[in-house]
């Protein structure tokens, strides 16, 4: 039969089953806390910086928990770090390169 | 053994091509077929087409330039009075075949020609693999790209005609332009997605699917081009789809994306919410398309390395060196797109950022057009036709990279951008550049895909007359760009400095002609050839792997699946007799 | 009744390939994810790029957690969080070799994103109905054009876990391993949209 990497056994896979309700409570609290957190009304640097953070620990909780990036070949976290990066730069560089010089 | 067959029933093995299964309805076997090798062939016959389509267009458009206002004898009248009113060509018109020309050649015309018809034929068969890893979405791929290019075109039936804001629909004109910028816009969404469909299956493809004992480092310099090219297609295009999806937005639900506030025009505010930035879209444009560049030039100078070490019988120069400058060539890509705004008052931080990273690109350029000239020296060098178009490559694309040298330094650039040097910089690079490394390359595998060979002497008279006429055609374009002459201008004769180098415009124009003429041999050799006697097998006696297949290959490619011994070039070996030793035989 | 005369004869189709590890599809989907990430990173930076430069945001004056429906977006939320867990269950029922729960699972995940589409239908209509369109404003415009491609995708999920559901339930017949893949992917790319909204959400609604 075919081996796909991880989960040899069933009982083994069935604690994994685990981690997913785990995670998809953490996912909810993580909703309620960000939503909480809007009503408080922080100045804006600061609110964006928290809705950010509070963003991404849910990311990585699907992505390494629900996608399996926690146990995944190089291969793909060569291509997402890669892509990362081209992420950051189409994300800032627009930005930057219009608020430094003449604004349009 | 294929993998696959560990599931009992499901299979016949790899061996499919031996023993001819099910035949396939005419429909599934050729129109929907999911073989690389028709789809190959697919993306080759469409594209080039669409290219001699687009050719035709820039043939017209030069008539404009070089006798402005005059009527074009007998064309001018066949194309409407709205087009040509009284034969003589209308602005709008004008507009229009610039434009389409533009957009016709890069995404209709050499990418598909380059990555989907070489890419798709030459690379399963060079890694040793039965098929690309994705059949089905290979096909997919190339039934986006036909109605995509078909749409483009239809473009021109449309009430204004064709897209006519240049093939980078800068806004606001393109927000406000005729339908026929829509159609430009849907019909990007599909060529977009052909190739982002396209670029999975190659890189999948490559990685996974290679034969017994083929490393990275055994990869023939093709693929690795190929590799990192799926690479620049993958991550570049998106943020040019949602740009798409933006201008999109602002031309059917009238938003403002890309309009900012205050727009007047011909005396009228412009009724929108404005707040939008125009050079937003020339960002998102610039982010996909200078990567783009790179997408026309790498699979290029891939063919140029399969074709030097050949024919020069001996490995290429500085393979390793190839490979790293290609993967740096491909990531620094990703970083210099705002080059092409210098002008549109940036600041000294960001300008000087793009600067440099403009200029550390041109390196990697530099080192693979390094390695294959050091590749020529001591070789035994036989002037086939391939390796004629691929000797003209090397100072042609030298002649392309040098002169984007002023263009990627500010100083310079604020005199030379939208003039005429630009168009002679980048079609050096892009013709007597990437599509004579095309020209080389159907010369080279015609004999892999249909068993037969072209005839040298037509191939030798269409290498010769392209190659004089084609220089024809761009050199004269940096003295009309150095002399201030605008791009892109209905009338170049309005402006004294325009009338200046205007008899240049007519030698480019006739250079255009006769390069049209030059074509025919090439076209007539290309059908009449399907009807020589079969050629003999590896005519060129090449090393790759795709010569270990019957030519052409049947379905499933090799009778038995190939293993690989050795480097990709390993020509003249010293103690052997035969000038080449295959990456696929076992004798030693 | 084999597969498809194309998947014969290729390699690592379901077995992964012994360096990478992988099987095709799930690289193939992994590297689609990514041009998606490029995608939507393109319409963020338009996101922050517009708003920016704009003297005030939203443009017309308040909060965005006013103009927009802060609970119901909560809500689809939760639904888009719960149709994750539905999706992941989906695949390890294929893996406990249980047919019977992936189609229960499945089945959830769609009916989820169902909801989810419905609330969705609700916003806009009532946005609509106020005579706010995208043409209204830029702060509009990013609004519905985020949320309207983040839509598409969720209608593209539902077309693929349908056809996983009814039609392509056949390849379990076949060959399970090669389904539970199907399923794998299918559920990495449906991750990925419940992703994208994760961060959609607070940088729309609550900032």
């Amino acid at each position: 039969m075919a081996e796909t990497a991880d989960h040899s056994s069933p009982e083994a896979f069935k604690k994994h089953l685990g981690q997913y309700y785990v995670v998809f409570v953490a996912l909810l609290c993580l909703t309620a806390v960000t939503v909480g957190v809007s009503y408080l009304h922080l100045q804006r640097p600061i609110a964006i910086a928290v809705a950010l953070v509070i963003a991404t620990v849910k990311a990585a909780l699907v992505a390494g928990v629900f996608m399996h990036l926690i146990s995944e070949k190089k291969v793909i976290y060569a291509v997402l770090i890669l892509t990362a990066a081209f992420f950051l730069l189409v994300l800032l560089l627009p930005s930057l390169t219009i608020f430094e010089g003449v604004a349009v | 053994m294929s993998a696959s067959t560990t599931h009992g029933h499901a299979t016949h093995g790899g061996h499919d091509a031996a023993h001819g299964h099910h035949e396939l309805p005419f429909w599934r076997k050729y129109i929907f077929s999911v073989d690389h090798k028709v789809i190959g062939v697919q993306y080759g016959v469409t594209a080039l087409v669409f290219l001699f389509f687009g050719f035709t267009l820039m043939m017209l458009l030069r008539w404009q330039l070089a006798y402005p206002g005059q009527p074009l004898p007998v064309v001018g009248k066949l194309l409407g009075e709205n087009a040509m009113p009284g034969g003589v060509m209308a602005p709008e018109f004008y507009n229009q075949l610039g434009a389409m020309h533009g957009t016709i050649m890069v995404f209709m015309g050499i990418v598909p020609l380059a990555v989907g018809a070489f890419g798709n034929y030459v690379v399963p068969l060079q890694i040793g693999a039965p098929d690309m890893a994705f059949p089905r979405l290979n096909m997919v791929s190339y039934w986006a790209f036909l109605p995509g290019g078909l749409l483009m075109l239809a473009g021109f039936f449309a009430p204004g005609g064709a897209a006519n804001s240049g093939w980078t629909s800068y806004p606001p004109l393109s927000d406000i332009a005729t339908t026929g910028q829509t159609i430009w816009l849907l019909a990007m969404v599909l060529l977009i997605t052909s190739s982002l469909l396209g670029s999975i299956n190659f890189i999948v493809t490559i990685v996974q699917l290679r034969a017994k004992g083929l490393t990275f480092w055994r990869l023939p310099f093709f693929v690795h081009a190929q590799f990192v090219t799926s690479f620049l297609l993958l991550l570049a295009f998106p943020p040019l789809e949602a740009a798409a999806v933006m201008q999109l937005m602002d031309r059917l639900a009238a938003t403002s994306f890309f309009l900012p506030s205050g727009l007047v025009i011909s005396g009228e505010p412009l009724r929108v919410a404005g707040g939008g930035s125009p050079l937003l879209w020339q960002h998102l444009f610039w982010f996909l398309a200078h990567p783009e560049v790179y997408v026309l030039i790498l699979p290029a100078m891939g063919i140029i390395a399969e074709v030097i070490a050949n024919n020069t019988r001996k490995p290429l120069w500085g393979y390793r060196l190839l490979v790293y400058s290609a993967i740096f060539l491909g990531f620094m890509s990703f970083v210099v797109w705002a080059h092409h705004m210098f002008m549109t008052g940036m600041g000294t931080t960001m300008s000087t950022f793009f600067q440099t990273t403009t200029m550390i690109i041109s390196i990697p350029s530099v080192v693979i057009l390094t390695c294959f000239i050091m590749s020529l020296y001591g070789g035994a060098i036989r002037y086939t036709v391939p390796m004629l178009f691929a000797t003209a490559f090397l100072p042609m694309f030298a002649i392309g990279g040098l002169t984007g040298l002023p263009l990627g330094l500010t100083a310079s650039d604020i005199y030379l951008h939208d003039t005429f040097y630009v168009i002679g910089h980048f079609h050096y690079v892009v013709a007597p550049g990437t599509i004579f490394a095309l020209f080389a390359g159907i010369y080279y595998w015609y004999p892999k895909v249909t068993g037969k060979q072209m005839n040298q002497t037509l191939g030798k008279i269409h290498f010769w007359l392209s190659f004089i006429c084609i220089n024809g055609v761009f050199m004269p374009m940096f003295w009309q760009g150095m002399a201030g002459l605008s791009r892109r201008l209905y009338d170049p004769t309005i402006y004294a400095h325009g009338r200046a180098v205007q008899s240049l415009n007519v030698l480019i124009s006739w250079s255009v002609w006769g390069l049209a003429i030059a074509q025919l041999p090439f076209i007539w050799n290309f059908f009449a050839s399907l009807r020589h006697p079969k050629a003999v097998e590896n005519p060129w006696q090449a090393t790759t792997l795709e010569w270990a297949a019957p030519s052409p290959p049947p379905h499933g490619n090799f009778v038995t699946p190939p293993v690989v011994y050795r480097d990709p070039y390993e020509y003249s070996e010293p103690g052997r007799s035969s000038d080449f030793h295959p990456q696929f035989a076992r004798e030693a | 009744m084999s597969a498809h005369p194309a998947d014969a004869a290729i390699p690592h189709t379901v077995e992964p390939h012994p360096v990478t590890g992988l099987p095709n599809g799930k690289f193939g989907i992994w590297l689609f994810l990514a041009s998606e990430v490029m995608l939507f990173g393109a319409l963020f930076s338009s996101y922050v790029l517009i708003r920016t430069q704009a003297p005030h945001w939203p443009p017309e004056g308040g909060l965005s957690s006013e103009i927009l429906n802060v609970p119901l977006a909560t809500l689809n939320t939760a639904v888009l969080i719960t149709s994750s867990i539905t999706m992941v269950l989906a695949w390890a029922s294929c893996k406990l070799g249980r047919i019977d729960r992936f189609r229960l699972w499945m089945g959830s995940t769609i009916a989820l994103s169902f909801v989810f589409l419905i609330i969705k239908y609700f916003e806009y209509t009532d946005k609509f109905h106020h005579e706010h369109f995208p043409k209204t404003n830029n702060f509009y415009a990013i609004y519905f054009t985020l949320t309207g491609l983040h839509g598409l995708h969720v209608i593209g999920g539902i077309v693929v876990n349908t056809f996983l559901l009814t039609i392509g339930t056949r390849l379990w017949k076949i060959d399970r391993d090669h389904f539970t893949n199907r399923v794998e992917n299918a559920g990495l790319y449906w991750h990925f949209v419940d992703l994208v909204w994760i961060f959609l959400f607070p940088s729309l609604y609550l900032l």
